[in-house]
């Protein structure tokens, strides 16, 4: 019978819960890592049971884990991350230059096809890649050397390279996101990097439709229909259906287009998912109301998805790996809070329950789904 | 023989719940200890120091004799109490919230 895994990356270490097909039932497997923080954990598309986690602290610095057995047992991977040449400065929050420095991994997305092969999107902002299963990792320097590169400045969260799309049809095609730079997309498997940020309007940057220096969120796409990509930006929520080539605003009776995740239902390439969020200062929901926004037409119309959600006195955030979607004949949307709280929707999302309420802040969620 | 106290969490990593005892050849500095300590533990590599400049990370201190040894050379030779294994080399994380 098949199921489900979640991974879920907290503040204080990884968890992988379980269940059947059904999803009403599940087993809490961790803290794995306990005390360390657990940016990201992600299966391999390629072998369900090759995971790759990002484990870091303030303290000891950056370590990779890899599991070869669906996150049962872990053992450390290589954590060398050296920038490719002499990195040279970026802009700091004031417009000073500011040397890039490597600080943590923010995103681990494995290959479509190789289970030894992992991408790595770092702060400060740079993508990296292992060919070994983790054990050895190497820049693409070509996007942090872009020429835009120098004036690229830091988000609240830091210069982070938070999102990584490996596009299933097109060889060589990666869509990155950095926050605030924007979106970048090479069609050269990372050696050559466009900015791919046209439509984007941001009016807290000087130049508001800037080709570089936007804060995007996160960006989302459906397997089936790779040239259409979905982002949360700063504020807005957006569309693209040229690859990126042009964006143009979506957020439609959201009631806040700020906001950080976004998602794609596994079966309906224009069902998607957000989570309004109040304001850039006031990072919990609208009115106190925990609500997934779901739009079955790709945008503009969207639906307020409450069943089985605190409707009053919800005061937590929706971080930006925290959203994933699992692809079974009915499809699953999960989503983690800062509050500690897994919810799952067996239905698409039209109602929900928590699988866990009381784990430290949920950092990033992501869905195997299990044969 | 040297002897390593480790934070809570290098301990967890390094699979080991005691203190570590380590051979350092030539003149014991916490280079040489820090060189012995990573051969034999691969996995600390990259948590106390960087990979390539080999500094110190910020928020980690080395003590030893109740003396703070953070600061000095890492060349600079230790103690002999700590070169023959009377008192441990001790790895702190620094004390901050969180």
């Amino acid at each position: 019978m098949s199921g489900v895994r979640v991974l879920v990356g907290t503040r204080k270490g990884a968890f992988v819960l379980t269940s059947d097909a059904k999803r009403d039932h599940w087993n809490v497997s961790g803290p794995h890592f306990g005390g360390w923080e657990i940016y990201h954990v992600k299966g391999s598309a390629a072998d369900p049971n090759r995971l790759y986690a990002s484990q870091s602290t303030g303290w000891f610095g950056q370590l990779i884990q890899r599991s070869n057995d669906g996150g049962a047992t872990w053992e450390p991977a290589g954590n060398k991350f050296v920038y490719d040449g002499e990195p040279g400065p970026h802009k700091w929050y004031d417009g000073t230059p500011h040397p890039w420095e490597f600080k943590r991994v923010w995103h681990l997305e494995p290959s479509l096809t190789d289970p030894d092969t992992v991408y790595a999107g770092v702060e400060d902002a740079a993508l990296f890649r292992s060919g070994d299963g983790g054990q050895t990792w190497h820049e693409l320097p070509g996007l942090r050397t872009h020429e835009s590169g120098p004036s690229w400045q830091p988000g609240a969260g830091g210069l982070c390279l938070h999102t990584v799309l490996l596009d299933p049809a097109h060889a060589g095609r990666i869509y990155v996101a950095i926050s605030a730079a924007g979106v970048f997309r090479t069609d050269d498997d990372g050696q050559t990097w466009r900015p791919m940020n046209r439509g984007l309007r941001s009016e807290f940057i000087p130049e508001p439709t800037a080709e570089v220096g936007h804060c995007v969120h996160r960006i989302a796409m459906h397997r089936s229909r790779p040239d259409v990509l979905f982002m949360q930006k700063h504020w807005d929520v957006m569309r693209s259906d040229d690859a990126g080539e042009s964006w143009q605003e979506v957020s439609g009776n959201l009631p806040s287009d700020f906001g950080f995740v976004v998602d794609v239902h596994a079966h309906e390439p224009d069902t998607i998912y957000v989570v309004p969020i109040k304001s850039d200062s006031e990072h919990y929901p609208p009115d106190g109301k925990l609500r997934v926004y779901r739009s079955r037409a790709g945008g503009h119309e969207w639906e307020a998805l409450t069943k089985g959600l605190p409707q009053r006195d919800c005061y937590v955030n929706v971080l930006r790996d925290a959203m994933a979607v699992d692809a079974l004949d009915s499809c699953g949307v999960y989503f983690g809070t800062t509050g500690g709280q897994v919810y799952a929707s067996a239905d698409a999302g039209d109602t929900w329950a928590p699988i866990v309420r009381d784990l430290p802040a949920v950092v990033s969620v992501e869905v195997q789904t299990l044969p | 023989m040297i002897r390593v106290v480790l934070p809570a969490h290098l301990r967890t990593l390094a699979k080991t719940d005691d203190e570590v005892t380590l051979d350092v050849e030539g003149p014991v500095t916490q280079q040489s200890i820090l060189d012995a300590l990573e051969a034999s533990y691969p996995m600390l590599r990259g948590t106390l120091r960087d990979h390539v400049t080999k500094r110190r990370r910020p928020f980690v201190r080395f003590f030893a004799c109740e003396e703070d040894l953070s600061n000095e050379s890492p060349d600079a030779p230790l103690p002999d109490a700590v070169a023959t294994g009377a008192e441990p080399f001790l790895v702190i994380g620094a004390i901050a919230g969180g």
